[in-house]
């Protein structure tokens, strides 16, 4: 029987799979989509794969940045981003953390200097890549909930 | 006692968390700060910080931390500008930190800063182009606080190294022991902590300490805990820093220092204190040998001239 697929394929664009099941629109939220892009955007959740369930989206006629999509990586550390050329897989990235993060999530702690009315924005640093540990630099708190803190 | 000074260049550098220095690091300073003995006690002067001014942003109320760093600089022959109280500012007008500090760093040529708020001063040492010294940020670091306190213990119990140093109080909000604590655990100390099972050390700096191969103990029981303790490090219970009003008053004179209590300590035993205390030191331990909190205080002068010369680079 042929497998049937959830979200058809697409000529051209960017896939990320992979993605921790329950957070694609969480990791839409961090890449700025779909304000300023007027490009379709599919999105499957709890997908079964072997590795258990996770989330997909694809985005059509517009190739992701590598770098940008590794700040996905703070709540889908596991994703993978394809660049899809006619049909086919033409680049393939696996996200990584960067060693720091900025203006992305708010601090957990309220007494935070970076939550006070400063011209600052948040920055953190990541001190486990794999499953994501991040600090404030400011405070130096680290966020039980990564995705909580997703401003 | 300048070929001393040149081994290690401090100039510039801020001093934020204690975190940011190494074992080296801090030995160097508390050699530095032993040298700067005689000129806190007044007994020689020399103005090697002459022309240059230190300003003094107090956001929160202090009475040690403030006038031994005015005391310092004064006795380099420095000068200090500034506030005790941020009610006569512009914050009080809305003014931003980053703007007060902006206007300090084209003032002065140091920056100390205490303020309520967690990173206040990493905020600060981003907007200033002088160094910025660190006097408390909230519940964050109070380094040179820590400073002091291992100036102290290594003066008073000859080394640090394998001495059994009991942590007692508010061991969740007090900022100064979190900092004390990695700082001990640095040069190997056996460490104890005990508190109200509310306000135990977080879990972070336990781990902490393990990375750095000390295994702390955790107790209760200050009564089995003072026993074997070389020092007893007290804490106040730090109304301010409670959330939660009826937290504060269920654990508020949870521990007692008292002369009955010490029968049972070794008769070496020291006392030490950040200050200010309220209730739990009883003023009759003041008056035995084990009572070094004011000691402690006043090396808060040395340590922070020390400090001042280091980062100015005074030829001292």
């Amino acid at each position: 029987m042929k497998k049937e697929l959830k979200i058809p394929l697409i000529k051209d664009g960017s896939v990320i799979d992979h993605i921790t099941a329950g957070n694609a629109v969480k990791v839409l939220h961090i890449l700025g989509i779909p304000k300023g892009t007027s490009a379709v955007v599919s999105v499957a959740m709890n997908v079964n794969s072997k590795m258990g369930k996770k989330d997909i989206v694809k985005v059509e006629n517009r190739e992701l940045d590598p770098q940008e999509v590794d700040k996905i990586a703070l709540i889908a550390p596991k994703a993978t981003i394809n660049i899809i050329r006619d049909y086919k897989v033409a680049k393939k990235h696996k996200v990584e953390l960067p060693d720091e993060v900025i203006g992305l999530l708010s601090c957990s702690n309220p007494t935070c200097i970076s939550n006070a009315r400063e011209p600052v924005k948040s920055r953190f640093k990541v001190v486990c890549k794999d499953p994501p540990k991040i600090k404030c630099y400011y405070c130096e708190r680290e966020p039980e909930d990564i995705a909580d803190r997703i401003i | 006692m300048s070929s001393f000074l040149i081994k290690m260049d401090f100039k510039g550098r801020d001093i934020i968390s204690i975190r940011d220095f190494s074992k080296k690091e801090i030995d160097f300073i508390l050699d530095y700060a032993n040298k700067m003995l005689i000129y806190a006690k007044g007994e020689k002067f020399e103005p090697v910080l002459r022309g240059k001014v230190l300003s003094s942003l107090f956001f929160e109320p202090s009475t040690r931390t403030r006038l031994s760093f005015e005391t310092a600089m004064n006795r380099l022959g420095g000068r200090v500008i500034g506030f005790a109280d941020p009610s006569g500012t512009s914050q009080k007008k809305g003014e931003s930190l980053a703007d007060t500090i902006r206007m300090a760093d084209s003032y002065s040529d140091v920056i100390v800063i205490r303020h309520h708020q967690e990173g206040a001063a990493r905020l600060a040492a981003e907007f200033a182009d002088v160094p910025v010294i660190n006097a408390g940020d909230g519940a964050g670091h109070h380094p040179t606080q820590c400073l002091l306190d291992l100036f102290t213990i290594r003066a008073e119990k000859k080394g640090i190294k394998n001495k059994n140093i009991v942590l007692v109080g508010d061991l969740k909000y007090g900022r100064t022991v979190h900092s004390l604590a990695h700082a001990l655990a640095l040069y190997g100390a056996q460490l104890t902590f005990v508190s109200p099972a509310t306000l135990k050390m977080p879990t972070e700096v336990i781990n902490d300490c393990k990375e750095l191969g000390v295994e702390p103990l955790q107790t209760s029981s200050l009564d089995k805990a003072v026993k074997e303790a070389d020092v007893l490090y007290v804490t106040r219970i730090q109304k301010e820093r409670f959330p939660d009003p009826e937290e504060y008053n269920r654990v508020v004179g949870s521990y007692k220092i008292n002369i009955e209590l010490l029968k049972e300590a070794k008769k070496d035993i020291k006392i030490m204190h950040p200050l200010p205390r309220v209730t739990e030191i009883d003023p009759e331990v003041d008056k035995t040998p084990h009572a070094i909190y004011f000691k402690q205080a006043f090396n808060g002068v040395p340590v922070r001239m020390a400090l001042l010369n280091l980062v100015l680079g005074g030829k001292l």
